[in-house]
């Protein structure tokens, strides 16, 4: 347990000072960051119990009806095949933030590994790491999204592939930098004279390092991943069309823009807030983790 | 610096190299057979053969890849199946439209970004801060295609006054010369053309660089932050120059260097963010082409398309780092 004395030891002066000066000025940004976020993940988690309809259920009847306001039967408006607004926003929230745990948790654990081998052992292991990530990382972002979802086909697990493909790529850039720094410490010395193999070290005394950054970038690859569902939805090669999601209920609302304006106005403005949700929260943790903003009191 | 250039180059190659492989065979390990699709599920046994021979697709993978990369080096991609013309040709079509729209992107984003950004920086925590910050978060999380859409409700649906879709109303521009539009009618001196293509671009090129523009100003604000805490700017100040000479001339020039990397890596966005905005203004560039290729399985012109996104992509980051030696002097390879 060297690392987390000498974790403790360094920050116990540290956080003593910093917390309670900083925490009255940003405790606005990562309330409302947090609060909003944490409202789609409950509305996702229990969303078929107030979900007022089926949201693939199509009532003829009721086709194109404009929002009718909170207590009318389809409060947010119906779609071209009468299907309730309301009900296919919450049940989308479920898909986008699934989709996006998902991709942040699987691509976190590929690029913290890679990253953390990569700067802890060097050489080859390092030279065949760092060409990959050139060559992944030479695609422009999405078109490598496209191209993956384009030729596997729609689905779930495609999808959290075809994002996965370049997001794990940040992380192990900042982890790989910051491994290179932490395997000179004396903590890492005194681990490996006292014996601890490399795996130990790694995963014991490394990792541990740099959980608050890629807390960090963890942050932003989830407001990313909700974006680049959406939009591979949107292009018709995300989720199958028979899931509701943010995306492809825009795609549809497409070319009924100029007669239901209700149709692309919600699930948009869902991904918008959810989105700027996170993006308040990433925001936050990096004025309180990043010692560098810290010093200069910039506030991004 | 040539040295350094060359080096760079000869490392981007087996870069490039194991790109054309990786999309390569992700083309062709995708389900279902481009023959039947262009042919028509009624097509006989015989006719297949013909296509497929005629299209090289009956021979086996490797040979298939060897003969593209053999033709990719010297610019042939090889025929597009659905437009029966190469590939090179197609896309040399649509690209200007593609960099036309964004160029403008980038001018929108950069002439109210750079300026909103220094001012923010400059003065922490004013009103016009906490305006340009709120602004700035806004434009990271709003997802472009639903901006641009709701753009086309508010300005082209409710008020009427901008066209939706295209690059152009018919008959209004001259003989096309160079592809891009707007440049073609300024060299034409077509004013009534030049002010439709503008009408035309502004909406698409507003959503496409709302993104950039949120990224920008946050970057260009944080970066004037941290310069102007350098002791160089306190000696600006202490000779007596005014603020807006301390701010513009000592701190702006400074703090730049890394907006330009980000201009350079959010280009990367910008191209496929067009590939979604072109799809909704139907604007006739090679991102909407590439939706169109995808959905017919055209094999050559996606793999062209691709590969001509990825080169470019690559090829500004090669530039970007040629620009951090001619903007800040200190950075010599």
């Amino acid at each position: 347990m060297v690392f987390m004395q000498s974790l403790t030891l360094e920050s116990a002066t540290e956080k003593s000072v910093v917390w309670p000066r900083l925490l009255p000025r940003l405790h606005v940004k990562a309330f409302t960051g947090g609060v909003i976020v944490l409202l789609f993940i409950i509305i996702g988690i229990i969303g078929p119990s107030i979900a007022p309809f089926d949201p693939n259920k199509q009532e003829l009847t009721a086709m194109m009806k404009a929002p009718a306001g909170i207590g009318a039967p389809h409060s947010l408006g119906t779609d071209n095949l009468g299907r309730d607004i309301l009900s296919r926003v919450i049940y989308g929230s479920r898909v986008s933030l699934l989709v996006a745990f998902a991709v942040v948790f699987v691509s976190g654990f590929i690029g913290i590994a890679l990253g953390a081998i990569s700067g802890y052992f060097g050489g080859k292991v390092d030279f065949v790491i760092q060409k990959l990530v050139e060559v992944v990382w030479a695609f422009p972002p999405l078109l490598l999204g496209i191209t993956i979802m384009a030729f596997l086909g729609q689905g779930l697990f495609n999808l959290i592939l075809a994002l996965v493909a370049q997001r794990w790529i940040p992380y192990c850039r900042v982890v790989r930098g910051q491994t290179l720094s932490l395997r000179n410490r004396d903590f890492v010395t005194a681990a490996q004279c006292l014996g601890a193999s490399n795996r130990q070290i790694i995963t014991r005394h490394i990792i541990p390092n740099l959980i608050q950054t890629s807390l960090v970038i963890g942050t932003f690859a989830m407001a990313s991943s909700i974006i680049a569902e959406a939009s591979l939805s949107f292009l018709g090669v995300g989720v199958p069309p028979e899931i509701p999601t943010w995306g492809t209920m825009l795609a549809d609302a497409r070319i009924y823009i100029s007669t239901a304006w209700w149709l692309p106005l919600f699930p948009g403005l869902c991904i918008f807030v959810t989105v700027l949700g996170i993006n308040l929260l990433g925001d936050a943790l990096r004025d309180i983790l990043d010692p560098r903003l810290k010093r200069s009191g910039a506030k991004i | 610096m040539v040295s350094y250039l060359v080096h760079r180059l000869a490392g981007t190659l087996p870069v490039l190299l194991l790109i054309s492989f990786l999309v390569f065979s992700l083309i062709h390990a995708a389900p279902g057979d481009p023959t039947l699709l262009l042919l028509g599920e009624e097509t006989n046994a015989a006719d297949i053969a013909r296509a497929k021979e005629r299209w090289g697709l009956d021979q086996p993978l490797y040979v298939q890849y060897l003969k593209f990369v053999r033709a990719a080096a010297a610019g042939d991609f090889g025929k597009s199946f659905k437009y029966a013309e190469p590939v090179i040709n197609v896309i040399k079509t649509r690209l200007p439209a593609t960099i036309e729209l964004a160029v403008f992107a980038i001018i929108i984003a950069s002439l109210l970004a750079i300026p909103l950004g220094v001012w923010a920086g400059a003065k922490p925590n004013s009103w016009i801060d906490n305006l340009g910050t709120t602004f700035g978060l806004f434009g990271i999380s709003m997802p472009s295609f639903w901006l641009a859409i709701m753009l086309i409700l508010l300005l082209a649906g409710v008020l009427n006054v901008l066209p939706t879709s295209g690059r152009s109303t018919y008959g209004v521009a001259g003989p096309e010369q160079t592809g891009f539009y707007l440049f073609d009618s300024i060299m034409q001196k077509n004013w009534a053309a030049v002010w439709d293509g503008l009408t035309h671009i502004f909406l698409p090129a507003l959503a496409l660089g709302m993104n950039m523009l949120g990224i920008l100003m946050r970057v260009t604000r944080s970066s004037i932050l941290e310069v102007m805490n350098e002791d160089y700017v306190q000696t600006a100040r202490a000779k007596g120059l005014q603020e807006k000479n301390v701010v513009w001339r000592h701190v702006t020039s400074n703090a730049l260097i890394p907006v330009i990397t980000v201009v350079g890596l959010e280009l990367g966005t910008l191209l496929s963010g067009s590939i979604i905005v072109e799809t909704v203004f139907a604007w006739p560039g090679s991102g909407s082409l590439l939706i169109t290729a995808l959905n017919a399985r055209d094999y050559p012109l996606v793999t062209g398309i691709v590969m001509t996104y990825t080169l470019a992509f690559v090829a500004i980051n090669l530039i970007i780092d040629g620009l951090y030696a001619v903007v800040d002097p200190r950075i010599r390879y």
